[in-house]
């Protein structure tokens, strides 16, 4: 069988479990006392700092780093089992979202001690938040091509250029930017680097793009001779390539690829309960936790994995292709089960289906297209 | 995996490179069962894997006997090996010898009707039971029905069955059998261990799971070299877009199935596993329903002949989703559990699914 496609049964540990029923318990809580509704794709459009702060006092963000940074030395499961509770409820964790999964994991391991001591405990405690910038007018998939860059100066870099479709960006404090350092060669892969761009710089102006349903979400930002000092740089300048490609890794196989429908589900039986008569409900559902339940032991088996520093890049492209499906077939099955009637009296169960239908295009876009996807897969079984 | 698991591997797939060729499979639609190949199996103490030693079975665990099911079942083995397996499980349960015969299984699920009746002497069994794997060859019918005493197990000579010949999609034997006040002496029938006649089914279903998964398996692999070999245009068609996104799915499905079946193989050894059987049965059925038809359209014409071996696996796959209950008989029945269970618990539903095995 080809290896690369076999993944090992997580066991999780009682403490493990523990975590999971302390996390529970809060958002129950939060959800009584109405902190929170649940919402779809709320990881990616339910800003609460907060709710951020009040995760970071419990010593849900940033678990896995190290004390002397603000983190708890847990394990990967413990967090990963942390970041699906989060996520089941659907509760508002967009403002910490991209600082605890990937760029404090980026900066533990690339940052120099300045960033590490000063950025990493503020995370931790959901007061920083962070947004990513790698996607330009004329950059999507083909991320290599970007034209953004950075010339040296004394004491740092001056910045010019613009990204798009930067989440929260006119939220976020900082966002970790790549860019060109120097000019192009035959290995396009060369000459980049990851520069963090404090967001209150003089220089930077951030324009919104509203998504379809209006919500503003996503932004342009513009980088004209923006100064970057010297010990903002992540990492070594060149390595900018490696070093996204690192931190994506944290990004594909995460349950947020396959959870981001699930309060839909959730309400979806809700609905069928009262209805009795509908069989072909019983099967739909059965289908679909079926399907749950096997994206969510693939995915803890990439968490198991990234736990003992394997870097696994085609199971955690194969959850997040299979994932982002998921989370589009909730939607279409919803939708089908519940007549129109139905959901006029059911007002709850209309906007959550509206939430999933008019999001889910970007399901199957965000961190790397299905196409992009299937083709590192298919690179990985060898024939490409 | 340990040792011992490593070398059961290891040898399973060795008497299966060696002896169960393309020709044999071939041969078995002709009605020839492979007894060489049976006996180097029953002689490496494959039938009995799974029963304890003191039992009198080799030893392992059932797992162990689920890793030889799936290697058998990528080679397309046209041998009982799974059906007798469960046999000796029921046997040694039940207190019964153990079979290194090609043994079958015929049960009263599944709409079959197997009874027991005590007599004076004994016992006498009768009823139908249909698509009974392997039927025909068997030297030994193990019967599982209902008595006014309780479900009953008993082993049964098939001479003395009427039997009748049917085959599935894949040509295997899927008879139907006929018993007719079969008498038998009482020491030879014994009570099924609480519970164990509905554990059957879940077994049979986690049984062909793992055998799909080795069909999958199969088809990838073939699929996979077939795209690096077949040149049209110029080039191999592995190097056409379209046909690897084609593979990338299949590939997704096949690790999606045997991530669902191991997971259902732990809990099942753990504690009984009903939930995480039925979400895979569900899970690789549709991975057949999906998989197979990229598989034989990236084969082009060659793999819908008989010539080629693409097909020894896809019309296996296209069988085993419907035996021991398709995707809708068990997305039904797990569908009716998440419901009677209610949205507020469906999480902890699905966390739960792998939580008999913590640590
Ligand atoms: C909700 C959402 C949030 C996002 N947040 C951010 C963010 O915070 N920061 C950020 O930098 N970016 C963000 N993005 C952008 C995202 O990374 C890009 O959308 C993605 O990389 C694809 O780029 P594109 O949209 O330009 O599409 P393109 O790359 O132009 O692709 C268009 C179509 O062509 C296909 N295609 C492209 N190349 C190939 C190929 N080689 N083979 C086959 N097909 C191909 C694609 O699969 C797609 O179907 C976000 C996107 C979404 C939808």
């Amino acid at each position: 069988m080809v290896k690369s496609l076999e993944l090992e049964t997580i066991q999780l540990s009682q403490k493990t479990e523990q975590v999971r029923h302390q996390v529970r318990n809060f958002l129950k809580e939060e959800m009584e006392a109405g902190t929170f509704i649940p919402q779809c794709d709320s990881w990616l459009s339910k800003w609460d700092p907060e709710f951020s702060r009040k995760l970071g006092q419990r010593g849900w963000l940033g678990m896995t780093w190290p004390k002397q940074y603000g983190g708890q030395e847990r394990t990967a499961l413990e967090r990963y089992v942390v970041t699906e509770e989060l996520l089941a409820f659907g509760s508002p964790v967009a403002a910490h979202w991209f600082a605890d999964r990937q760029t404090g994991p980026l900066l533990l391991r690339y940052g120099n001690e300045k960033q590490k001591s000063e950025i990493l405990p503020r995370i931790a405690r959901g007061e920083v938040f962070f947004s990513i910038g790698l996607s330009e007018p004329n950059t999507g998939s083909d991320l290599a091509s970007i034209s953004t860059n950075a010339r040296k100066i004394d004491g740092g870099w001056l910045l010019n250029g613009s990204k798009i479709w930067t989440s929260g960006a006119h939220r976020s404090h900082y966002m970790v930017t790549l860019c060109r350092t120097s000019t192009k060669t035959d290995n396009r892969h060369e000459g980049l680097s990851q520069l963090m761009v404090d967001m209150s710089s003089s220089g930077v102006s951030v324009r919104p793009i509203h998504l379809m349903t209006g919500e503003h979400h996503f932004n342009e930002v513009f980088l004209e001779d923006v100064f970057v000092p010297d010990d903002m740089v992540v990492g070594t300048i060149g390595d900018g390539w490696k070093q996204s490609m690192a931190e994506l890794a944290f990004e594909r196989s995460g349950p947020e690829r396959f959870l981001s429908t699930f309060p839909l589900l959730v309400e979806l039986i809700r609905v069928l309960q009262q209805e009795t008569t509908n069989e072909g409900g019983f099967t739909a559902v059965g289908r679909l936790v079926a399907r749950l339940t096997t994206l969510r032991e693939m995915s803890l088996g990439v968490a198991g994995l990234l736990e003992q520093g394997v870097s696994p890049d085609i199971t955690a492209a194969l959850v997040k292709d299979l994932g982002t499906q998921f989370e589009c077939q909730i939607a279409e099955v919803a939708r089908l089960l519940v007549s129109s009637s139905t959901r006029v009296a059911n007002s709850r169960f209309k906007s959550l289906l509206a939430d999933a239908v008019l999001h889910s295009p970007g399901f199957t876009l965000r961190g790397g297209t299905t196409e992009i996807l299937r083709g590192i897969i298919a690179r990985g079984v060898g024939i490409r | 995996m340990n040792d011992i698991s490593q070398i059961i591997k290891e040898t399973a797939e060795k008497i299966m490179e060696d002896l169960c060729t393309k020709q044999v499979v071939e041969d078995s639609e002709l009605g020839i069962l492979p007894r060489e190949l049976w006996k180097t199996i029953v002689k490496s103490g494959m039938a009995t894997v799974g029963v304890s030693e003191e039992a009198g079975g080799s030893g392992g665990s059932f797992a162990d006997a689920l890793t030889i099911l799936r290697i058998a079942a990528k080679f397309s083995a046209p041998i009982p090996i799974a059906e007798t397996l469960m046999a000796n499980w029921v046997l040694s349960e039940a207190g019964l010898p153990l079979m290194e015969k090609p043994t079958t299984i015929a049960s009263n699920n599944n709409g079959n009707k197997m009874m027991f009746i005590e007599i004076s002497d004994g016992w006498t069994i009768s009823g139908s039971a249909y698509d009974v794997p392997y039927a025909r060859y068997a030297e030994a019918v193990v019967v599982i029905g209902n008595s006014q005493q309780g479900n009953m197990v008993a082993i049964v000579n098939p001479r003395a069955c009427h039997i009748e010949h049917e085959q599935n999609l894949a040509g295997e034997a899927r008879d139907h059998l006929y018993i007719n006040n079969v008498h038998l002496q009482g020491e030879a029938v014994s009570r099924v261990r609480e519970g164990n006649d509905n554990n059957l089914l879940y077994r049979g279903a986690l049984i062909r799971a793992v055998q799909m998964t080795g069909a999958l398996e199969r088809i990838l692999e073939l699929s996979i070299a077939y795209s690096k070999e077949r040149i049209q245009f110029g080039r191999p068609i592995a190097k056409f877009q379209a046909i690897q996104q084609q593979i990338a799915i299949l590939a997704g499905e096949v690790s999606s199935a045997k991530t669902i079946t191991n997971l259902a193989v732990k809990s099942f050894e753990a504690g009984n596993g009903e939930k995480q059987i039925m979400a895979a049965k569900i899970r690789v059925g549709e991975a057949a329903s999906l998989g197979a038809p990229i598989a034989h359209q990236i084969h082009g014409a060659i793999g819908f002949t008989d010539e080629h071996s693409l097909q020894q696996s896809t019309r296996r796959l296209w069988s085993w989703r419907d035996e021991f209950g398709n995707e809708s008989y068990w997305a039904n029945k797990l569908g009716n559990e998440v419901l009677n269970t209610g949205p507020d618990y469906l999480w902890p539903f699905v966390t739960s699914m792998n939580s008999e095995l913590v640590l």
